[in-house]
């Protein structure tokens, strides 16, 4: 047993066969309905998120396993009880792990320190996101064989993003090169130190790209006076086809969903032949169906 | 009243400019005679064999959450005070943000009654700058002053009003009291829950800005030149802050500050996993800061060391870090992280007791800080060398919330005096009822 509560902590070589054993997760894989045979993987969603709490659920249920959906939505939560009782009280009922998604960062780290079974952050705050970055990974590698020596561009609002984050701390121990782009006030302070390149010049950095990840503009961030419009967003940092035709011919467009279409990605291009969206959500079924066998068989 | 004689201390004052070994008689309370030759023991003397100790003015602490009124379950007066004699001081100062928030005389004379009841250590009420801690009208700076109070500050809290700000200073120019201020600009700090820097960005936490502090310094001193009048500025966190206080004080403006223990001790990497021990406000500072404060203890910009003693209980601390109080305990570790800087060789003995003692002292105009002759007998008696582990579950305050529970300390509390009588000792209190 081990958490997944970030990808910092992971060595590459970890990663790499955390990778591995997806492959074999996916379609036409052998059947491995046994793995979590009579377990309990409960889902504890603080926020809302059908894709990643569906694609759990997917994954425990293909592993074998029984899945106890907790929502805070009218929940014990509501009437005033604590993070760490409503964990102890989901562990009191044997689950062999606890996948946890919360608004605050460090929450999934918090129940880790005061439950036995494994806890999988599913997203929090806007810390890590892990099965996110290794499900992109994971798609890269499908293309590539292999991240070394490869530049991915993110593009967006990385201050609020737990999926720049931990995208950013994944590629890096893969081996590729990674540029953060965005308005100077969406990127925090300190990227440098986590191995990133920072610019704010779109233009002048796509055809340096082999993959571009666009992230969701989180367009409630909009009254908080980090931007001036969506409109100006859009004009600066949103791929749209004449900036893609910027791009190195083969490289893909990655978004991790939902998109605000024609923001930070046009209809064209989200549609368009270098969108693997689509692949990325088949491939985050396998990718947590090697996690869950990971952190709790 | 009992007579007591120290014997052989290293005697350490900086007022009065001694440092070396000393006998010091004690009489009726006060300071009677500190002498380098050997004095004989009065037949009624109690005897106090001081050799390889420190014997210096009792430690002042000029910033403490009492907790009382409101907050009985994480800190009284009477707990306060255990808490403050067991670190070594014998003087601390009051804030006023308790529930009922010191705005009346009512309400400091609550505190000094519970503090005459305590009877272990002087405690000084801070009273609130405005009403509520509102930041909208002034209270009744008169009324608190003549009641008790030895300063006024909205602690906790920022006034925000540059106006309201500007009459306080003036306002308390009659009174000479010193305005005490916590510089958190809310618009710069709002929702954030450390420093911004790259551990916020790494742990995905919104950050405070450090000109969140320096911009309300800056602001706050411009008013106070206009005012000629006396500012305090509470636990500074950051390198520009201490740049502007000294330049300030440099232009003999009537400005003094405090620098708290963890701020000189810790940088935001403390945080770790979301240690909401390493929670406080103003937040953990990185390394550069760290060092500023460092050179600002030495080089006399900052006058006092004070704790920002704000006791939580467990419950406040055991959740998400966004949604963990603020705070954390420090009268009881205020002197072993002050000397650990002596044993790094930052600060020199001398210079450490003046910031726990003399400074204060002279900050807020209290009686103590020095040892001459009719000086009350507040004094600290240190064991420099001695090495201790924290352990928060035994501490005398009610609450257990520090980020040095398990830290190895160096120099410790050997006894306590308040007013010629020994109110702590080896490691026991020594509580008069």
């Amino acid at each position: 047993m081990r958490h997944l509560l970030g990808i910092a902590g992971w060595r590459r070589d970890e990663l790499e066969a955390l990778l591995d054993r997806a492959q074999a997760h996916l379609p036409g894989g052998p059947d491995a309905s046994h793995v979590l045979r009579g377990r309990v993987v409960a889902n504890l969603f603080f926020e809302d998120s059908t894709r990643t709490r569906s694609s759990f659920e997917v994954a425990a249920r293909k592993l074998g396993a029984d899945v106890l959906n907790w929502s805070y939505a009218g929940s014990s939560v509501s009437k005033g009880e604590t993070l760490l009782d409503t964990a102890r009280n989901i562990e009191a009922m044997g689950p062999a792990a606890i996948i946890i998604r919360h608004r605050s960062s460090g929450a999934p780290s918090l129940v880790a320190r005061h439950v036995k079974c494994a806890v999988v952050n599913a997203g929090d705050g806007a810390h890590e996101h892990p099965s996110q970055a290794l499900l992109d990974a994971f798609t890269l590698r499908q293309r590539w064989g292999a991240l070394e020596g490869r530049t991915v561009l993110i593009v967006g609002d990385v201050l609020h993003s737990r999926v720049a984050r931990s995208n950013l701390v994944c590629l890096k121990a893969l081996g590729a090169r990674v540029v953060l782009c965005g308005p100077p006030t969406l990127l925090p302070p300190g990227l440098e130190e986590m191995g990133g390149e920072v610019t704010h010049q779109l233009d002048a950095v796509l055809p340096q790209a082999d993959a571009v990840m666009c992230l969701r503009l989180q367009t409630e961030r909009m009254s908080e006076a980090f931007l001036p419009s969506q409109r100006e967003y859009s004009r600066l940092f949103g791929l749209t086809p004449a900036r893609a035709e910027r791009m190195k011919p083969d490289a893909p467009v990655l978004h991790p969903g939902p998109i605000n279409r024609g923001v930070e990605l046009s209809p064209a291009v989200a549609d368009g032949p270098r969108s693997v969206i689509l692949d990325q959500v088949a491939n985050g079924v396998a990718v947590r169906r090697a996690i869950l066998e990971v952190c709790a068989s | 009243m009992t007579t007591v004689l120290f014997q052989r201390a290293r005697v350490i004052d900086p007022r009065n400019g001694v440092d070396g070994v000393r006998d010091v008689l004690v009489t009726d309370g006060k300071v009677a005679r500190v002498s380098d030759a050997p004095l004989p023991a009065p037949t009624d003397a109690r005897v106090v064999d001081a050799t390889g100790k420190w014997l210096v003015p009792g430690f002042i602490d000029l910033h403490v959450h009492l907790r009382e009124p409101g907050e009985e379950g994480k800190e009284t007066v009477l707990t306060g005070c255990r808490a403050a004699v067991a670190g070594g001081f014998t003087g601390v100062v009051a804030m006023p943000n308790t529930k009922v928030v010191n705005d009346t005389a009512l309400v400091t004379e609550l505190v000094l009654s519970r503090a005459r009841d305590a009877a272990l250590c002087h405690v000084y009420p801070a009273g609130a700058i405005t009403k509520g801690l509102k930041g909208e009208e002034l209270s009744e700076a008169g009324e608190l002053i003549g009641a008790g109070c030895v300063a006024l500050t909205d602690d906790g809290r920022p006034v925000m009003n540059a106006a309201l700000m500007r009459r306080v200073l003036q306002y308390a120019t009659q009174f000479d009291v010193p305005v005490m201020v916590h510089e958190e600009d809310l618009t710069l700090s709002a929702g954030g829950a450390m420093h911004e820097g790259a551990t916020s960005t790494r742990l995905g936490l919104r950050g405070i800005p450090a000109s969140a502090e320096v911009a309300m310094v800056a602001r706050d001193l411009v008013l106070l030149e206009e005012t000629k009048g006396r500012l305090h500025v509470a636990h500074v966190s950051c390198e520009g802050s201490v740049r502007l206080i000294r330049e300030a004080k440099r232009r003999g403006l009537r400005v003094t500050c405090e620098v708290a223990p963890h701020h000189f001790t810790l940088d935001d990497r403390a945080v770790g996993d979301y240690d909401t021990h390493a929670k406080m406000a103003p937040p953990l500072r990185s390394d550069v800061d760290v060092r500023a404060l460092r050179e600002a203890l030495v080089d006399g910009t900052v006058d006092a060391i004070a704790t920002d003693h704000a006791p939580h209980g467990v419950s406040d601390k055991l959740v998400e870090f966004e949604k963990g109080i603020n705070g954390i305990v420090g009268l009881e570790t205020a002197l072993g992280l002050t000397l650990a800087l002596v044993h790094e060789g930052v600060l020199t003995p001398r210079r450490a007791v003046e910031l726990l003692s003399e400074g204060p002292a002279r900050v807020f105009g209290l009686p103590g800080g020095h040892l001459a002759p009719g000086a009350p007998a507040d004094i600290t008696v240190v064991s420099p060398g001695e090495e201790w582990t924290v352990d928060a579950h035994r501490f005398y305050s009610r609450s257990r919330n520090t980020p040095f529970h398990g830290r190895t300390l160096k120099g410790r509390v050997a006894q306590t005096w308040v007013g010629g009588r020994c109110v702590f000792e080896d490691g026991q209190l020594k509580e008069s009822r």
